[in-house]
């Protein structure tokens, strides 16, 4: 079956949120993405015929934002920033820390295919600092402690409890504001 | 600890506060949406965000109001308006804690400026990796528009204004408001020569109005309580209001505090972000995201307010406060906010997209001990030549970081030379021919 045909509705339900059909690109290709990990050039192709674009069109638009994969990756890819706010406090130790244990350099992925890492940059978590993504969820105020436990998790479980929920810093009790 | 009212935080520092509907509507959300559609004409609204004095939380610090006022008045088609929820200036955190802990006030925002300027649809263009809060933008969508805060016939008053999340996919340069545009109608988000602007050729080429996410979630507080009240808060008459700054950084208690503009740096460090972390002796601060200049200790007295740091030699910006303490090597910091902007670099402009490269490389030469005193002039020599010489800011916001080191700590930059030539490690002489 082909994507336009597994995800009908949910396309469908996508385009009717824009005017113009080709607004519904990168919404697409999130679909697309998430079908198989990586937005293969099959995909691409349906989705140019779904927008009446070129494949040529939907290729430079996805290789232009650095979150479409064209290749697989881990099942878990750690993304850790490594921009100046981070980096202040302490992200360089947290990539060592991370290249260590799982034995692989940013852009790597372990034999297993289980984790990828990449270093990436502002995440838009500055105060809580150092952090990561993986996949969709954020973890911040990363220690070597909590980057173990976090690995250990996510191997077993697919998840970990230490990822961060709605962001709130510094939270009520210690922020002593007056209301 | 000085006391003062918040506006923005206030719901999310209530015990117990989800930020569900329920939860907003108990602190009063939603009085200003229906206090104003079908009882106060749109062009009323405008005047009184005009009178607040509310200016742009996203980085410009364009006065709201005169800038919806530029959306052409005998146009009769669509309109749209665009959220940019696109946080990503490093240093800037404020807009992803709006809208995951309270983001019906984001979304009351948004529906009283559609009303404002005559858009039947809104935009929230949030940055691909805030997965979170978009889910929980969408899930606020859903309880607002089954309550009728939002869609067609708005509360029986015959508004219409839908509201759609639409996550960007990790490109910095989408938070500029005609790349976003770019972005949004599903091309590379490249700026877009202005003028035209997209007061009249905006999203799909209609009039469209771009507002942050901080600027929409004061609306309903301008409503409610009047834009005099606001436009008595802060710095009047030009930095009226509060801001969220976001503090990050060598400090004690890093996070969001919302304090009304004016306050000085020393304050917003030492009292509200507990003073430095080791305490050690605070040597840069960044006032206003990673496009602003640097600042040294000299200037811990500056108000928090649009023209007190710009006359600084700074920026407001984004509200991105990044405190560095004594240690730190200001080329080094330069070199990470140069590499974020050698990546982020869309490509569109050669001063820009060749410029930061050679900026990095030059730098990591510096840093790596194998530098030249020419070098120094070198920079300067690039910096000037990206500045003003670009479709978007960008270009003068790459090089702000390495105008203000070398204006600040040059003597950094000539010990890493000194120590490359007292080694013998400085690169040999290009070959001429």
């Amino acid at each position: 079956m082909t994507f336009s045909e597994t995800y009908k509705d949910e396309i469908a339900e996508i385009l009717s949120r824009y005017p113009v059909k080709r607004s519904a690109l990168i919404p697409l290709l999130y679909v697309a993405q998430r079908d198989q990990g990586y937005v293969t050039e099959s995909a691409m192709k349906d989705i140019a015929q779904i927008l009446k674009l070129t494949p040529p069109q939907v290729y430079e638009t996805i290789t232009f934002y650095t979150m479409f994969n064209l290749k697989p990756v881990g099942k878990y890819h750690l993304q850790v920033c490594k921009s100046l706010m981070c980096a202040l406090v302490g992200s360089d130790t947290v990539i060592e820390w991370i290249k260590t244990k799982l034995g692989i350099a940013p852009g790597e992925s372990t034999a297993d295919g289980l984790f990828s890492l990449s270093v990436v940059e502002c995440l838009a978590a500055c105060g809580t600092g150092p952090m990561m993504q993986v996949n969709e969820d954020y973890y911040e105020q990363l220690t070597e402690e909590k980057l173990d436990r976090i690995l250990s998790d996510l191997r077993s479980t697919g998840t970990s409890p230490l990822k961060s929920g709605p962001f709130m810093w510094p939270e009520p009790a210690s922020a002593e504001q007056g209301v | 600890m000085p006391k003062h009212e918040l506006i923005l935080l206030k719901n999310m520092m209530r015990p117990g506060y989800t930020g569900s509907l329920a939860d907003y509507e108990k602190t009063g959300g939603y009085q200003a949406l229906r206090m104003s559609l079908g009882k106060i004409v749109p062009t009323d609204v405008t005047a009184m965000v005009r009178k607040s004095g509310l200016r742009g939380r996203g980085g410009a610090g364009f006065p709201t109001g005169v800038k919806w006022g530029f959306l052409p008045k005998d146009y009769q088609g669509p309109r749209y308006l665009c959220c940019n929820a696109d946080e990503s200036e490093p240093g800037t955190f404020k807009d992803r804690q709006l809208m995951e802990r309270d983001p019906h006030q984001v979304l009351e925002g948004i529906v009283l400026a559609c009303y404002a300027i005559g858009a039947e649809t809104g935009y929230i263009y949030i940055r691909g990796e805030m997965v979170l809060a978009s889910k929980i933008l969408e899930r606020a969508i859903d309880e607002a528009r089954a309550a009728g805060y939002i869609g067609k016939n708005i509360l029986g008053t015959g508004v219409n204004a839908d509201v759609w999340v639409h996550r960007g996919a990790g490109a910095y340069i989408c938070g500029e408001e005609t790349a976003l545009l770019e972005s949004l109608e599903g091309k590379r988000g490249l700026p877009r020569i202005k003028p035209p602007f997209p007061a009249t050729h905006g999203l799909y080429n209609k009039p469209t109005v771009v507002n942050n996410v901080e600027t929409l979630a004061n609306l309903p507080h301008i409503i409610n309580r009047g834009p005099e009240w606001f436009a008595a808060i802060g710095s009047p008459p030009k930095s009226t209001g509060t801001r969220v700054f976001c503090v990050s950084g060598h400090v004690k208690r890093p996070g969001n505090y919302e304090v009304p503009m004016g306050m000085t740096v020393r304050e917003l460090v030492y009292e509200y972000a507990g003073g430095m972390r080791s305490d050690k002796p605070l040597k840069a601060i960044i006032p206003g995201g990673a496009s602003a200049p640097f600042l040294t200790p000299a200037h811990l007295d500056v108000k928090l307010d649009f023209e007190h740091v710009a006359a600084a030699g700074s920026m407001l910006g984004s509200g991105g406060v990044t405190v560095m303490e004594e240690g730190t090597s200001m080329v080094w910091a330069a070199l990470r906010l140069m590499e974020f902007f050698y990546h982020e670099s869309c490509g569109k402009c050669s001063p820009c997209r060749e410029g930061s490269s050679w900026l990095v490389q030059t730098l990591r030469r510096i840093l790596a001990k194998r530098g030249r005193m020419e070098d120094l002039e070198t920079l300067l020599d690039l910096c000037k030549n990206i500045a003003g010489r670009t479709v978007c800011a960008f270009g003068d916001a790459e090089v702000a970081p390495i105008q203000s080191t070398l204006k600040h700590w040059r003597q950094e930059y000539v010990e890493l030379i000194n120590e490359a030539e007292a080694a013998n490690l400085i690169r040999p002489e290009p070959v001429r021919h």
